[in-house]
């Protein structure tokens, strides 16, 4: 579903995504991590298609992002970090523009997902309210809402669970675990119980490289009997 | 490019969810009569028509449309709904287009909405229909102008005080270079088609016309040009 072959992003002289390459499959949750500024959302961006990469690209769904970006976006639901949407508009007003954008054109049609997505990300209750009055919670619900408004078969979510309480948490990776049979989702994050409780492979970015890209239970495996974190700190020490 | 209907949407009602619309079009129709009124001598000049509204306009323009045009793109890079708006299937020409149309239709609205001072003429007297119809034209025409400059100013920062300071100025000096005072100086150091020649790029050079129920097709020329011309920089930029 997601190939990505040798990005490479630079910043003046600085290489933020050196090289990376990996693949995901239909079905396949893959955990996206490293420490802040190791390249993730970058990657993501390029993968997005908001980002062009300097050089490599890469294909979803069978469309080069480089070649034919529009295509891409079509078949991704990208949720960015910290769920940006146009703040004077109700949940309702938002999810009919990002509809109609998605061509769902007809208002029956339009209605139908709006429903769906706001039923999966139990938006109901501020339906109606202005998107710039709602908690840190409701906010990232919306986003999530937006990236799957068109049932997408790439979803693509940077920091998914960041700044839910823990059972939003919950009810948000049970919702990323019954969608993914039949979607590749990327995710990105920094709880490294999130990628043990629900990612069928993990990916360690470090200064730009992928370092690590296993299973969660070969990753494990490195150091029998140790925290997670610790194996994690001593895989990409050499960025801090 | 059926994209743009939903962008347009979306961007023209985002005026009037926010109080955004109702200051502006308040503000905008209470200076553009009050300057007639009060500086350009609407009663002194004894006459029933509205040139004394209309020729104030490159005037009132050089504040107003940076202060719609400003917040365009910035307003977007400044909440990340640029990466959102950038991840959903449109391309950079299409997401120009749409905003800058919205934009203009909103002043166009407001332009339009002077309609009592065509009624107040047509009661004092009995004016020229022929002038009037061609100097709503030539303004809404020439906002279209203003705005160009606004939007790229607009989409090179994500401050809004940056972007409408360097508007006004860029719009100054556009402005500037049509009137005598200015064009003097220039002929005393220049040959004199060179002065000529930069005189033609001035605003006022080309609005001027319109206002005594000219149409010449070098000044639709000229308008719609720089209105493409900045419409072709803002891509640019956006792509950069």
């Amino acid at each position: 579903m997601i190939e990505v072959k040798g990005l490479v992003k630079t910043y003046g002289p600085k290489r933020a995504v050196d090289g990376v390459t990996f693949t995901v499959k239909r079905g396949e949750i893959l955990g996206f991590l490293g420490p802040n500024g190791a390249g993730k959302s970058t990657t993501m961006k390029m993968i997005t298609g908001y980002l062009r990469p300097t050089a490599g690209t890469a294909i979803v769904d069978g469309h080069d992002v480089a070649i034919d970006p529009v295509a891409v976006k079509r078949k991704v639901g990208y949720l960015p970090e910290s769920a940006p949407a146009y703040g004077e508009m109700t949940v309702q007003e938002f999810l009919g523009f990002i509809a109609e954008i998605r061509g769902f054109r007809s208002s029956q049609a339009r209605a139908t997902q709006i429903e769906r997505a706001i039923r999966l990300t139990h938006l109901e209750p501020v339906r109606h309210q202005s998107i710039e009055t709602l908690s840190k919670g409701f906010k990232q619900r919306v986003g999530f809402a937006q990236a799957l408004l068109h049932d997408p078969p790439v979803l693509i979510l940077d920091e998914p669970t960041d700044g839910l309480d823990p059972n939003q948490k919950n009810e948000v990776r049970s919702l990323i675990k019954s969608m993914a049979t039949e979607k590749a989702v990327v995710l990105s994050t920094h709880i490294l119980e999130e990628v043990e409780a629900i990612c069928t492979r993990v990916i360690i970015i470090s200064q730009g490289k992928v370092v690590v890209d296993e299973t969660p239970a070969q990753f494990q495996a490195r150091q029998p009997g140790a925290r997670l974190d610790a194996i994690f700190r001593s895989l990409t020490q050499s960025d801090t | 490019m059926s994209q743009i209907v939903p962008l347009f949407k979306r961007e023209f009602l985002g005026y009037f969810r926010s109080p955004v619309a109702y200051v502006f079009l308040s503000i905008f129709l209470i200076a553009s009569v009050g300057l007639a009124f009060f500086i350009g001598g609407f009663f002194k000049a004894n006459v029933a028509s509205l040139s004394s509204f209309f020729n104030l306009h490159p005037w009132l323009f050089l504040f107003l449309i940076p202060a719609a045009g400003m917040r365009l793109w910035s307003e977007e890079k400044r909440t990340g709904t640029i990466e959102l708006l950038f991840t959903l299937p449109v391309t950079t020409l299409e997401a120009v287009l749409a905003k800058f149309l919205a934009a203009w239709t909103f002043l166009a609205v407001a332009i339009l909405l002077s309609f009592p001072m065509i009624i107040t003429v047509a009661y004092l007297g009995d004016p020229d229909w022929g002038i009037i119809v061609t100097s709503y034209f030539g303004s809404i025409l020439m906002a279209g102008a203003y705005l160009g400059v606004c939007t790229v100013t607009s989409a090179m920062t994500k401050n809004q005080v940056i972007s409408f300071v360097i508007s006004v100025v860029v719009c100054l000096i556009i402005l500037l270079l049509g009137f005598s005072v200015f064009n003097e100086t220039l002929t005393s150091v220049l040959p004199i088609w060179v002065s000529d020649l930069i005189a033609n790029f001035s605003f006022s050079t080309h609005f001027e016309p319109f206002t005594k129920g000219i149409i010449d097709p070098k000044d639709l020329v000229y308008f719609l040009s720089l209105i493409g011309f900045s419409l072709f920089i803002n891509v640019l930029v956006l792509e950069r």
